[in-house]
């Protein structure tokens, strides 16, 4: 009988992280779609996490966390280690999905006529209410398929996390990591058992989506209510 | 409630340069496409800012660079109709009205039955906005308009996406509109037809700048410059100079003619619409011998291409009844440009 703490360490991790970069990536998305100067190199950073080796994410993350990093050396003044923690893991995640829910989310955002914002607002619907009453109900399929998308990729985090929160059975071995040590120790009942599900998982949650986007498509003029 | 605009902006291949005020009436800018009419809307509501100059509504100062007061297009009460109307996709008829009314819920309700009544869209109210067709559409956006608190009605090109007769049905609902509307509304249009048929006064504009605000029945009488006379619809154009005695010489015509009324201080080009010519058995007064160089058949006329009979001057446009074509049908025969109906245009 093999250990499912990592199945229930990369569920949480991954709903922990998503939850985080859901918002994060929202609200980024309409900062950056607004922004008059400096658009590109915003844009630029925020993305930067989903094209540089996951590795380098992790290397940065320890520079800023580590007992020497400047955070690190903050917490470490009230008794908070972060580095080999759950937190860590979590934070990782946060990093490496937060590109996906962006830019997703700035496409959703993009692709809404501009005349609807505009023509809010010269009816004197105020900012806020058009984010809430016109922006997000209209984005609403771009920002699932980056809610889900964000998931995926937090729930198959490997490189950071492994750099930052490492691979301790019961406190941050997630199932990639799990696989990874498995194969390690030529554990290969332990690492197929893994691979399968989270292949199984993946493919699942996509299906989900793709489901529930049809299902969303075919309704529109239905619209929500 | 009267709208002053004095505005500069600079684009890219021109500078804006407007300056016009809008009383109770439909004003109409008439120009061809990318002259400026849009992003001078635009500024007005808000959602572009000139780079300077005043514009003020009423009392209401919307936007003044010299005082740095440019109001958030929120604030600017200024109604604003899209090409494509813009209604939000994912609420219902009502509930797009009752979004931008002001008050309490009732007097929302309250506005939101008494617009769906004035623009006839009972049995829509729970409708989404793209199970409704074009004209409804546009129904339901001036609905949202009156319902919200616009003090100007601005349309921009109101009809450009629509077929003809879709286009003419939506034309007299707009009508309809406008009549029981008194406040200013502000038109914006590359048709000459339409801004006819709608409005009261007529600017025509060419590369960001007005070149002249007339009522429209000065402008198709006499439209002064060569951008209004090309835009009011007259295809017959040429460079002139004036000789002497009331006679001009059209250049690319190659035909001296006399002309009635003052002579203007720099001619530069004359014009003739295409109906206005007159068929002659000989030689007379601005009456020459022409030869056909093609003939198109429209829809209820002929169109007859003809320039100078032996030269090879420039065309010109000739439009004549189906039958008194077909009954003429000869390669070279006399026309008569009246000197009366000709366009006199000194830039």
């Amino acid at each position: 009988m093999i250990d499912i703490s990592p199945l229930y360490i990369s569920l949480k991790t991954a709903l922990a992280a998503t939850f985080v970069t859901f918002f994060a990536g929202i609200g980024l998305a309409w900062l950056v779609v607004r922004m008059k100067r400096f658009q590109g190199a915003m844009d630029a950073f925020i993305t930067l996490p989903m094209v540089l080796p996951p590795t380098v994410v992790g290397f940065f993350l320890l520079l800023i966390f580590g007992k020497r990093g400047v955070v690190g050396q903050f917490l470490l003044q009230f008794d908070v280690t972060f580095v080999f923690t759950w937190k860590a893991a979590v934070t990782a995640a946060v990093i490496v999905s937060l590109p996906l829910m962006y830019r997703t989310a700035r496409g959703a955002f993009e692709q809404i006529d501009a005349n609807i914002l505009n023509a809010a607002r010269t009816l004197g619907v105020s900012e806020w209410r058009i984010f809430w009453h016109v922006l997000l109900p209209n984005a609403r399929q771009g920002i699932l398929a980056g809610l889900v998308l964000s998931f995926t990729r937090a729930l198959g985090e490997f490189g950071a996390t492994i750099m930052v929160a490492g691979n301790i059975p019961g406190v941050t071995q997630t199932m990639s990591t799990a696989i990874y040590a498995a194969v390690q120790a030529n554990d290969d009942a332990t690492a197929f058992a893994w691979v399968a599900v989270v292949v199984v998982f993946s493919f699942a949650v996509v299906m989900l989506m793709n489901y529930w986007l049809n299902t969303r498509m075919h309704r529109v003029g239905g619209g929500m209510t | 409630m009267e709208l002053m605009v004095s505005i500069c902006k600079k684009l890219r291949n021109f500078e804006l340069r407007t300056e016009f005020a809008v009383k109770d009436e439909v004003f109409a800018l008439l120009g061809a496409s990318g002259c400026g009419k849009s992003m001078t809307l635009k500024c007005i509501a808000g959602i572009e800012t000139p780079d300077s100059g005043v514009i003020r509504l009423g009392n209401h100062v919307l936007f003044d660079s010299a005082r740095r007061i440019n109001l958030p297009p929120q604030q600017r009460h200024v109604g604003y109709l899209f090409q494509n109307y813009a209604l939000f996709p994912n609420m219902t008829i009502a509930q797009n009205i009752a979004f931008v009314a002001g008050g309490t819920e009732e007097e929302k309700q309250c506005k939101v039955r008494e617009n769906i009544r004035r623009f006839s869209l009972e049995g829509l109210e729970h409708a989404y906005p793209a199970a409704l067709s074009g004209g409804q559409q546009q129904r339901a956006a001036f609905a949202r308009i009156l319902a919200s608190e616009a003090e100007l009605l601005m349309l921009d090109e109101p009809f450009s996406a629509l077929d003809s007769y879709l286009k003419w049905k939506l034309e007299r609902e707009l009508m309809h509109v406008l009549e029981q509307y008194d406040g200013a509304a502000l038109l914006v249009s590359h048709d000459r037809g339409e801004v006819y048929r709608l409005s009261d006064r007529i600017a025509v504009m060419e590369h960001g700048h007005i070149e002249a605000v007339n009522t429209k029945h000065e402008l198709f009488d006499n439209p002064q410059t060569l951008a209004g006379t090309l835009l009011t619809g007259c295809k017959n154009v040429s460079r002139a100079h004036y000789l002497e005695d009331g006679r001009l010489l059209a250049e690319e015509w190659g035909m001296e003619l006399c002309f009635h009324g003052a002579v203007p201080g720099k001619l530069q080009y004359a014009g003739i619409r295409a109906h206005f010519f007159e068929l002659m058995s000989g030689p007379g007064e601005n009456t020459f011998e022409v030869e056909v160089d093609q003939v198109i058949e429209d829809t209820f006329s002929y169109l007859i291409m003809v320039r100078l009979r032996g030269t090879q001057c420039q065309t010109l446009r000739w439009e004549v009844d189906k039958e008194e074509w077909q009954a003429l049908d000869c390669t070279f025969f006399y026309l008569r440009l009246p000197p009366e109906k000709l366009i006199l245009m000194e830039s």
